[in-house]
Formats: structure tokens, sequence, C-alpha cells
């Protein structure tokens, strides 16, 4: 059993409460930051701690935190990414939901840090109910003295605000999202200027991921040494992973990182295998954006290392035989599954969620939704596979923000490792039509292969 | 509607939003108070409600068209009282969320898009809410329906129905000052 940082309670019935949250140690390392450490301190300690950014890219969060403009007189933010809309991720919301005292002592907590006295935690609007639990936790907090003006008497003042968005998974890339936050559609910023030195209002501004900011307050109760000793290399700490797909177990769960990819899909202290006995096929291992992998590269490198969850490991040999971590949505597929519909599914959810600004990505992205569509009804030829590979390599790298990347890197990782798949496609044209035809005719399910 | 009016609660919870802002940021409050519309007028926003927004944020109308019609969750035509709002990426996709969509749309004699006869269902498609793990899933209001089977599906459909309550997002309990 791993050790665990940020769910070691989550099971507490009334956990949600600041009481129950208080009697399980909650509020000790405000505490001891607002009574004992500057802030320069905590920065510190988070460098220390080699804390990645968990919302998907992995940037170092000391790091990012030291990069913050601090212009005399100017207000600073802190706002807190609840988007959570990558395909296959669900860990905040878990998160939130069971112990949003966690969240929110992380976040007064980085806002001393940073110096911020307004900050919001940005939560998709899905997650409604979710908020509203937030609001509660939060409104208990200001009753407590924990948020509000000279929080526990240290003379530092904190406003909490819970933020909701209305359904669209661009408002989780950092710039959109303060446009969002500003009243207006999210479209990405061209950066720079980075939101370090002008983001929301303009201003100086963090935006971190919900268990980034979580992770903050076992690194101040500990100290950054003590997360740096948890992990392999520069992949320290905990990392919540949401599990999901043809799984026995499926659901959230919180890894020491560096534990075998192969003992977290097969051991019953995680996902328990694959359903019905099934063989696997294929894992998409860090969220809808990252590279497929088939189940021999998933578990083991191309030099036939066993590989690790760990940001290294799983990205080991590159795009040509690895992946990545990513916001930890592990995804996994067994035997029956049709590589090339998955694909389908991924890019016209891309397709839909361009925000249209770059034309690469908003004319990339329904094309090859088209192209999958005709192969996948029969009409496909072998040069469409071709075209796909060449739409996919002209988006990436090619646009304003990353979803152009996230885009792309499904197709070309589909198309290198599961070719064959696309072919038969191609070949057996016509009778997937008929038997298309023949299922539409009978109102049944379309078989998927 | 012609003349939109939000309830007194509503119009103060309007204003505890505003203070969330620095005076001069207001148009902030823009997404949380189409949230409160939408709930408050029968589940999708109008023109004539817009405007209202508009005048009540001192925003141009523009901006708030423009806001209204990029979120996928703000409707900008009349619904159902019950949206079934059924997510159709990745996982749920893998767990039979075709299936699912498919057997709503045979038991409701609607397509995905559509409002049933009597008004009590709309049929939306969604992509990924957040509850992989718990695959299939649909939302309705702000529930989550979890773990689907087509016999949940059905179970559900007559609670709502006999319910016949319109689902929207309970806003009162939700905001603090
Ligand atoms: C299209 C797109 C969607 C994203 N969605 C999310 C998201 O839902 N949640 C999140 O934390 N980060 C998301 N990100 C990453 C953010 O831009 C940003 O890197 C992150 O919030 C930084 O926080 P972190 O360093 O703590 O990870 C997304 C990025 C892109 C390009
Ligand atoms: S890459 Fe796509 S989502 Fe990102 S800014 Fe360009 S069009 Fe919008
Ligand atoms: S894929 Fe349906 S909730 Fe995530």
């Amino acid at each position: 059993m791993g050790k665990k940082l940020l769910l070691q309670h989550d099971h507490v019935p009334g956990i949600h409460t600041l009481q129950v949250y208080r009697d399980h140690g909650g509020y000790s390392a405000l505490r001891k930051a607002l009574s004992s450490m500057t802030p320069e301190q905590i920065v510190e300690e988070v460098k220390t701690s080699g804390l990645r950014g968990r919302g998907g890219a992995g940037f170092p969060t000391g790091m990012k935190w030291s990069f913050l403009a601090k212009p005399p007189g100017v207000p600073r933010y802190v706002v807190c990414n609840a988007d959570e809309s990558e395909p296959g991720t669900f860990k905040d919301r878990y998160l939130m939901e069971r112990i949003p005292h966690l969240l929110i002592e992380g976040m007064i907590l980085s806002s001393y840090a940073l110096g911020a006295n307004t900050s919001y935690i940005y939560i998709r609007g899905e997650y409604y109910y979710v908020a509203n639990i937030l609001e509660m936790a939060i409104a208990e907090a200001y009753a407590a003295g924990l948020l509000g003006k000279n929080i526990l008497g240290s003379g530092f003042d904190c406003d909490l605000y819970v933020q909701i968005g209305a359904g669209a998974y661009i408002c989780g890339e950092e710039t959109a999202l303060l446009e969002s936050l500003e009243g207006k559609r999210g479209n990405p910023r061209i950066k720079p200027p980075f939101p370090a030195v002008a983001g929301l209002y303009g201003c100086p501004t963090v935006v971190n991921n919900v268990e980034t900011i979580a992770a903050v307050v076992p690194i101040v109760n500990d100290g950054g040494a003590a997360y740096a000793a948890i992990g392999v290399g520069r992949s320290t700490g905990t990392k919540l992973i949401s599990a999901s797909g043809h799984i026995n177990r499926p659901g959230v769960y919180e890894i020491e990182l560096g534990v075998p990819v192969e003992e977290f899909i097969y051991s019953d202290e995680y996902c328990g295998g694959i359903r019905n006995g099934r063989r696997m096929k294929a894992v998409v291992a860090g969220g809808s954006s990252v590279p497929i992998l088939p189940a021999d590269l998933i578990l083991k490198t191309s030099n036939g290392e066993p590989r690790l969850m760990t940001y290294e490991s799983l990205a080991d040999g590159g795009f040509a035989s690895g992946t990545m971590l990513g916001s930890g949505g592990f995804i996994v597929m067994d035997e029956d599954t049709s590589i090339v519909k998955n694909l389908w599914n991924f890019t016209r959810f891309y397709h839909h969620e361009s925000c249209g600004q770059c034309s690469p990505c908003r004319e990339g992205t329904g094309w090859m939704e088209k192209i999958l569509h005709k192969i996948l009804d029969g009409h496909g030829t072998l040069s469409d596979v071709d075209l796909l590979w060449d739409i996919q390599a002209k988006i990436e790298g090619k646009t304003i923000c990353p979803l152009g990347d996230a885009a792309a890197w499904p197709v070309a990782s589909a198309i290198r490792h599961f070719r064959s798949e696309f072919e038969e496609y191609v070949k057996r044209g016509s009778s997937i039509r008929d038997v298309k035809h023949y299922f539409r005719l009978n109102n049944l399910p379309e078989p998927v292969a | 509607m012609s003349n939109p009016q939000f309830s007194p609660e509503t119009l103060a919870l309007v204003e505890t939003m505003k203070r969330r802002y620095p005076a001069d940021r207001q148009k902030s409050a823009l997404i949380p108070v189409l949230h409160l519309a939408q709930a408050e007028f029968d589940g999708w926003l109008s023109v004539p409600v817009m405007d209202y927004v508009a005048s009540l944020l001192s925003l141009q109308p523009i901006e708030v068209y423009e806001v209204a019609s990029f979120y996928s969750m703000f409707n900008l035509k009349p619904v159902g009282k019950c949206v079934l709002e059924v997510c159709r990426t990745s996982s749920c996709w893998l767990m039979g969320a075709e299936d699912v969509v498919r057997h709503i749309e045979k038991k409701l004699g609607i397509r995905v898009g559509e409002t049933t006869g009597d008004g009590m269902f709309t049929l939306k498609t969604v992509e990924c809410l957040g509850s992989c793990g718990t695959a299939p899933m649909l939302q309705c209001g702000s529930d989550y329906y979890e773990n689907l089977t087509l016999e949940k599906v059905d179970n559900l459909i007559s609670e709502l129905r006999s319910d016949g309550r319109r689902r929207t997002y309970p806003k009162a309990d939700r905001v603090m000052d």
C-alpha cells in the first residue's frame, strides 16, 4: 500500500465538513505557515518538493511560482483550474467533492505564498453540485476566521470565490480560463505575455490545477524534502490517477509516482485487471490528448524495461514508442475495441471543442473527423490514411494553444501503432457498408469493428 | 416573455456576485448571472432574457450574445422540463453510451437535439463530464446519474415524468456573501 498524502482520509464520514477535516489535522499547515513561515519560505519548500503541475503539462510548480511578477501596487491573483474537462479525467471532482477543505487550505496557503488577497476557483459549470459543496465549505472557513480579514490573527487577508464556467473544454487552457473568468468567450490568448506577468485583469496571475494546489498542504506540513523523498527521480510525490474503461475497478487512485504500470493495471489494489477476462489492447495513459499505446508498449518500453507510472518512464521512447502522464486520465481498452472508431470519437471531440481562432485547428480537426467517418463507413482509401497523417502533422505546433497538438497526437499515435487496423477498414470497405446497412435496417446497434 | 424580471431573491444574488470582482470588472459576473437567468426563465436564454442580463450588468447586448453562444450549457432554444445530457465521449463511449442514446431515442420517440411533444424531455449529447470511472452516465439538471444500464434509464425517465418538475440548477443555497 503506497503512501497517501491527499486522499488518506477520503472515506472518513463527514470529512467534507470543517469540524471533521480539522479533527484529522486539517488547517494545521495553514496555522504553521501563518505563524512561522514567510511567503518566500513556502515558495522554497514547494521548489524543494519537486512538485510538478498536475493539470497535464507537468511544469515545476515552484519554478512557475518564482516567475510571478511583483510590480508594486498591482494586485496578484491565484486562480485554481477546476475546469477538469480532459476526457478520462475525474480526479479533481473526486477531491473537491470529498475533501473540499483540502483545496481551500491549499488555496489560502498558495495565496499567502504568492501575495494574493483575492483568489478564484474556476470550476466547470457541469460540476454545479461540486461548486455548491465548495461554497458551503468556504462559508464554514469564513465563519471560522480562516478566510477574510486578518486570517488567524496573522494580518494576512484573503477572499476566495468560486466561479462557474458553462461548458467548454477549451476553458481548461489557462489563458482561455482567464478570458472566461473575465466574462468573455473562452478564446486562448497569444503568449507571451504569460499569466505570470499579465493574467487576470492584466495583473500577474498564477493558474494551478486543483491537485497541484492541494499538494501544497502536505508540502507545508511535512516539508518539501519529505515530499521529494516519495517517487522516482524528477517524478516526486503522489499522483491521483483516474482509471476508467474496460477494467474491473475503475476509480480514482492516489499512487506514489513510480508504481509499475503493469501493477497498476492488474493489481487488485488498483484497476484489478481487464473486465470479463478479456485481454488488453491499448491504453491512453494521461487523458485523451496523449498518444495511445498498444498493450506491449504500455507495459514495457521499447528497450524492454518495465514502464513505471512516472513522467519520465511513460515518455520513454518519445512519441515513437512512448506517451505522457498528462492529467493522469488512464483509459484502458480491451481486445474488442475498435481503435479507428475510438479515434473518430476523440477527433470529433476536438473538433467540437476547438475555439476556432486558428485555421489549422478549426479546419484540420473537422477534416480529420470527416475522413475518419468515411473510413468507418467503409468508403475509405489507403491514401486517406496518409492524408490523415499529413493533416495532423500540419496542425501540431502551428496553433495558438496546445489544443491543436492535443488533437494531432491521438491521430498520429493511432496510425503509428495501429496502421493495419485502418488498412483493414479500407480493405473490408464494402462488407462494412453491407453490415452497417443490415444493422440500420433492423434498428440494431452497429458492431464496432 | 417580453419583459423578463428576476425575482427579488435572484436580484440579491446578482448583487452578491458582483461584489466578487473589482468594481471596474463587473463583466466577470456574466456567466454566473446567465446561469441564474437560465434557471429562472424556463431553462433557456431568449433574446429578451439576454438583453435583460445585459442591462443588469451594464453591457452591450452583443457582449452577452457572444458569450451565451460560445458555451454549450446555455440553451438558445426552448428545451423540455428535463434535459437528458448523455456523455458521448471516450470512456462513456467504450462503456456503451451509444446504446444509452439509442435507447432513449427509441423510448421517447425523439432524436438527439429534439424535445418530446409534451415538452417534458429534451435529449442532448455532451462531452466528458468527469464521471468516466462510473460510465456510462448522464446529467439532468445538476444531478449526475452514473453506472447507467438501460433499466436504470427507464426508471429514471418514469421517475422524472411522474415527478413532473423542471430539473434545473438550485441557486439559492450556492452563493454566500
Ligand atoms: C485544451 C487544454 C485544456 C486544458 N484543460 C485543463 C484542465 O481541465 N485542468 C487543468 O488543470 N489544466 C488544464 N490544462 C492545462 C492548463 O493550461 C495549465 O497548464 C494548468 O492549469 C496549469 O496548472 P498546473 O501547472 O498546476 O498543472 C489544459 C490545457 C489545454 C491546452
Ligand atoms: S489551437 Fe484550436 S482551441 Fe487553441 S486557440 Fe487555436 S483554434 Fe482555439
Ligand atoms: S467520458 Fe463520459 S464522463 Fe468522462
